[in-house]
């Protein structure tokens, strides 16, 4: 029966981040789940995701929505980049929330990403999509790092990971 | 007010508040400064799109239901 252990968890404090790191991941588990609740200080729904501390061999999909409109474009080739965190515009005391799913973290191919997640606001604009990645390297994945583009992650931000093992 | 990075090691359980360096600081500038001109650039590409689309369903004097039907 498939378990899902907790790792490590993150609330961001006062001053926000720049970033938050899972560092030194063990490879005991099959896949590994980043569930998190996001704002930036800077007016950008985007929460940049890279493994590893690598910056090169990202590529994916976006599919998201606006409210008014349906969108669907190449990731970054530096990082993922699904939008994902609420934006500072948006309705204050609000945060975006989902989940980043990498199965078989620690095998020897190529990793594959999958992020749902949404920016949660009280307006006719807020983010809800669907992102597929592709991290074209073979090293087991050893770190996760979530970056607030142009600002920081606020303040009560928080991110859990959890390891799920198969058997 | 310094911009700091948190590191949570999942061995140890140790959390880490780190100060960014100024390379780190400059990186992350760069990185918003480029990727807010790859969106521009996707925006106006989908304008362009759109437009071309208007222009050619005027010049065709359909609608856009009107050429869905004929690809359907």
């Amino acid at each position: 029966m498939a378990t899902y252990i907790k790792i490590a968890s993150n609330t961001v404090g006062a001053g926000g981040a720049a970033s938050v790191t899972f560092s030194s991941i063990a490879s005991t588990y099959t896949d590994l789940i980043l569930k998190f609740s996001a704002r930036n200080t800077a007016d950008s729904s985007q929460g940049f995701i890279t493994l590893n501390g690598s910056a090169t061999s990202f590529t994916g999909r976006r599919l998201y929505g606006s409210g008014s409109a349906v969108s669907a474009d190449a990731g970054n080739t530096t990082n993922f980049n699904p939008s994902s965190v609420t934006a500072s515009s948006y309705t204050a005391n609000t945060f975006g929330n989902g989940e980043i799913y990498i199965p078989n973290y620690a095998g020897s191919n190529n990793k594959i990403v999958g992020v749902d997640a949404v920016t949660e606001n009280n307006a006719t604009t807020a983010y809800g999509g669907v992102f597929a990645g592709l991290w074209s390297n073979t090293s087991a994945v050893t770190s996760i790092t979530i970056t607030a583009n142009g600002g920081n992650l606020a303040q009560y931000s928080t991110f859990t990971l959890y390891g799920v093992s198969n058997a | 007010m310094v911009d700091t990075k948190i590191v949570v090691n999942c061995e140890t359980g140790e959390v880490e508040e780190i100060e960014l360096t100024a390379d780190e600081v400059a990186a992350r500038a760069a990185e918003a400064a480029a990727y807010a001109k790859a969106e521009a650039d996707r925006e106006a590409e989908a304008t362009a799109k759109a437009a071309a689309k208007d222009a050619l369903l005027a010049k065709l004097g359909i609608t856009a239901d009107e050429a869905a039907l004929l690809l359907a």
